[in-house]
């Protein structure tokens, strides 16, 4: 309990360094807000009265305040270019984002562990090198290469699936599901070729243990071994690593919703940064470090109820 | 047995031709962006004026030839000293609310572009003193002195007209549930995502009305939209890529549709700013050494499979106001060095070129790069995204840089911000008597003979001295599947809906 709390209020210090750094690395964001509003038509006149309503003409510091005031109470401010509140657009896009994390994790998580123990028991085989090849591969893939590839082939050659677009589990389960398989699966696969490098590894070393050799020797069946006995303990760091991961699959799907134009978190913040719609970079950006540092809890908890000699 | 089977066929065919009666007809829209907020008073893109397209209708429109045609306004007088504009308006218009199209409504959006402090419209309207109502269905609009590119005006957002009650109540907020007078309503948008309209049934011009539905889907990847087309998920895109026309062509189920661009791409040289003090900013000869040294119809035919045209002023060759007196001039190397010899030029000309990013603009640049190289110049390309080149082209900070003007049907509209001295989008800093006399001369005469005599004094000067080096004008690259049917495209670029049919 004391370590929960402890752990709890170290929050609060990395939320205020982190809204600090959010508020100025916008500074840092070559280009004015002001221009890129005024649009077409830059008028000196129009582009002074844009400052002057979204504040863009105060002092930083008076900016972050009346920025951090509202945050504190729910507001994160209004997009500059749709007058929509961020509050709304983070709400309407994050369900998105999770649906799309959510099936990555899953896609990764079949492909990536039993082929890192494929290629664990059968190590040295051309099961391992296969599996290996694949991990290399899943790796060294750009996202964006194997995104254009997949349109090409399922949805311009095949017609099997939509080219890009998006639709709610709500509206329709069925195309929500054709609609955000492929983009979810170039996801999944770079996080499936590293949970196969550690199970893989993770297995190694188990398979090597006395108490493998014993259950062994008892006769019991070679599945029984692997899944019953050494799968069960190579998995828990495994399934840790799984949940940092999830901070990877955010900012990979940054590109991957560009490409399947999915209106998710992703593709929410690389429209407001190029049009310098700041409200939105920083209510997104926010939540996103808000997310990680929640991840990193939960991880160091899951590490202290796996691993009781380090609650004290 | 006969009779069942006919009766059946009967009863089959009756509910076939129902399901077909009551079958929605949507049409899919592709868009390079997400538009920005859908108020006629406050939008500033591009891309947003192909959604208004579809629901704000305005004053007037053009048509393919860039004549000014009737819209929601019927017909348009001006005095005698260019000082009022009376303009008649189409009777029997409702707005999507139902509220009726007047004389009160029409000076109530016009007072909105005019008065509304975040409006954008101020600058477009900034010769309008005030609006009158004559009779519910003439008004008469005052200027404060002669400005004939007025009506042009009005054939954009400036003529848009929007629901008194609708956007009394509204506020600010107008833009997201706008209700104007055009032929489709709005349903909802979600952002990034879609935008999604539906048949308006009091709509003046209903008979011209065939789809239920249009959805916009915002696209950013040129790539992903031609994907989404092909494989049926859009039934038409714009802004194809110049390099997947061949593409589109060989396939036979789509259908390209073209316009020349009202705008240009072209050079901008900074030269009144003191931030670059080279060779290029201190004499017009090596700024026409530059220019000679670049074969247009060479990088039309490298970069755009010679679907552009080349040009060498603010409007296209096609454009009625196009000084003919002053033809595109063709590559002439001997002729550059010579005039940059007569400059007291020795040595290369280093020249920092800014070039927002692009594949397209980054391609032209470098062909001008190698080109210009044979004679002298030695352009280094900065790829810089485009809000940056945006900030810095404002500030001065750069010699050269490479940018595009998506157009205005008056010509006014294409050289008057960049070319007259300190005005706001002046960024070469040009500042010339001649320039300046032209420019405001052309605002104040209407009849368009006259008028092109004074843009050929502003052609003269500007070809001399060289504010801008322009290069050519794009087509609007429209594809569409070949099930739509009664597409054209028009210059302004704007994908017009009222007509079209879906097969």
């Amino acid at each position: 309990m004391i370590f929960l709390g402890r752990r709890l209020l170290q929050i609060i210090p990395t939320l205020f360094f982190v809204s600090i750094l959010i508020f100025s690395l916008q500074q840092l964001l070559p280009g004015d807000p002001a221009l890129v509003m005024a649009g077409e038509e830059r008028d000196p006149a129009v582009i002074a009265q844009i400052r002057e309503q979204y504040r863009l003409d105060r002092p930083l510091p008076v900016q972050y305040v009346y920025w951090v005031k509202g945050v504190l109470s729910g507001d994160f401010g209004e997009s500059l270019r749709i007058k929509v509140p961020v509050r709304s657009l983070i709400a309407q896009k994050l369900p998105v984002t999770m649906q799309l994390a959510g099936m990555a994790i899953i896609i990764a998580l079949l492909i990536g562990i039993p082929a890192g123990i494929l290629s664990a028991v059968k190590k040295g085989t051309p099961w391992d090198y296969a599996a290996n090849l694949f991990a290399l591969w899943g790796i060294s893939t750009p996202n964006f290469w194997l995104g254009i590839m997949l349109i090409f082939l399922f949805s311009i050659e095949l017609n099997w699936l939509p080219a890009s677009g998006y639709v709610s589990l709500a509206e329709n389960w069925k195309a929500s599901l054709a609609s955000t398989i492929m983009p979810a699966f170039v996801l999944g696969n770079a996080i499936a070729a590293v949970l196969m490098r550690h199970t893989r590894s993770a297995m190694l070393e188990v398979l090597e243990s006395d108490y493998i050799r014993t259950a062994r020797a008892k006769g019991l069946s070679e599945p029984a071994v692997i899944i019953k006995h050494a799968l069960r303990n190579a998995l828990t760091p495994v399934i840790t690593l799984g949940a940092l991961e999830l901070g990877t699959l955010l900012s990979g799907a940054v590109l991957t919703e560009q490409i399947f134009s999915i209106p998710g978190f992703g593709k929410l913040i690389v429209d407001a940064v190029f049009n310098r719609d700041y409200a939105v970079v920083q209510g997104v950006v926010l939540v996103t470090a808000t997310t990680y540092i929640a991840l990193n809890l939960i991880a160091d908890i899951a590490y202290v109820l796996v691993n009781p000699r380090l609650r004290s | 047995m006969t009779s069942l089977r006919l009766a059946s066929l009967v009863v089959f065919a009756l509910l076939f031709s129902s399901l077909q009666v009551g079958a929605q007809t949507t049409l899919r829209i592709g868009l390079a962006e997400d538009p920005d907020i859908l108020d006629p008073t406050l939008a500033r893109t591009y891309v947003g004026r192909i959604v208004f397209a579809s629901f704000c209708d305005k004053l007037f429109d053009i048509d393919a030839k860039l004549n000014i045609v009737p819209q929601l306004a019927l017909s348009h007088e001006t005095s005698a000293d260019g000082k009022e504009v009376t303009i008649k308006l189409r009777p029997g218009v409702k707005f999507h609310d139902g509220e009726p199209f007047d004389a009160d409504a029409a000076k109530f959006s016009l007072d909105r572009h005019l008065t509304m402090p975040t409006s954008f419209r101020k600058p477009e309207l900034a010769a309008l003193d005030h609006v009158d109502v004559v009779d519910p269905l003439t008004i008469k609009l005052v200027l404060k002195t002669p400005y004939s590119p007025l009506i042009a005006q009005l054939t954009d957002r400036a003529g848009m007209m929007v629901s008194p009650k609708a956007a009394r109540e509204a506020g600010d907020k107008f833009g997201l549930k706008p209700v104007c007078a055009g032929p489709y309503k709005f349903v909802e948008r979600v952002p990034q995502d879609r935008i999604v309209f539906e048949k308006f049934a009091d709509y003046w011009n209903k008979d011209q009305i065939f789809i239920d539905r249009i959805v916009y889907l915002p696209m950013v990847d040129a790539t992903v939209r031609l994907a989404n087309l092909k494989s049926g998920g859009l039934d038409l895109l714009e802004r194809l890529l110049a390099t997947d026309i061949k593409d589109v062509r060989a396939d036979s189920r789509l259908k390209l549709s073209t316009a020349l661009e009202l705008g240009y791409r072209g050079i901008t040289l900074n030269i009144g700013n003191d931030k670059a003090k080279g060779p290029l900013s201190q004499s017009e000869k090596v700024r026409q050494a530059l220019d000679l040294s670049i074969d247009r119809e060479a990088i039309n035919q490298v970069v755009f499979n010679g679907e552009f045209v080349p040009g060498n002023q603010w409007v296209s060759p096609e454009h009625p106001y196009y000084q003919k007196s002053f033809p595109v001039r063709g590559r002439d190397v001997a002729k550059a060095k010579a005039l940059l010899k007569e400059a007291g030029i020795t040595g290369r000309i280093a020249v920092d070129f800014m070039v927002p990013r692009g594949s397209e603009n980054e391609a032209v640049a470098q062909v001008i790069q190698s080109m210009t190289a044979e004679t002298g110049f030695d352009l280094k390309i900065r790829v810089t995204e485009f809000a940056t080149s945006l900030k810095q082209a404002e500030a001065g900070e750069y010699q050269a840089y490479y940018l595009q003007w998506s157009g205005r049907i008056d010509p006014d509209g294409n050289s008057y911000v960049f070319l007259k001295s300190n005005a706001p989008q002046n960024n070469s800093a040009y500042s010339s008597p001649d320039a300046d006399k032209a420019l405001d001369d052309a605002r104040t005469v209407s009849e368009p003979a006259q008028r092109k005599t004074i843009y050929e004094k502003l052609t003269a000067a500007v070809l001399r001295d060289e504010p801008i080096i322009y290069i050519y004008h794009a087509r609007t690259l429209i594809a569409h599947t070949t099930r739509l049917e009664g597409y054209t495209q028009m210059p302004d670029g704007l994908v017009r809906v009222v007509g079209l049919k879906l097969k």
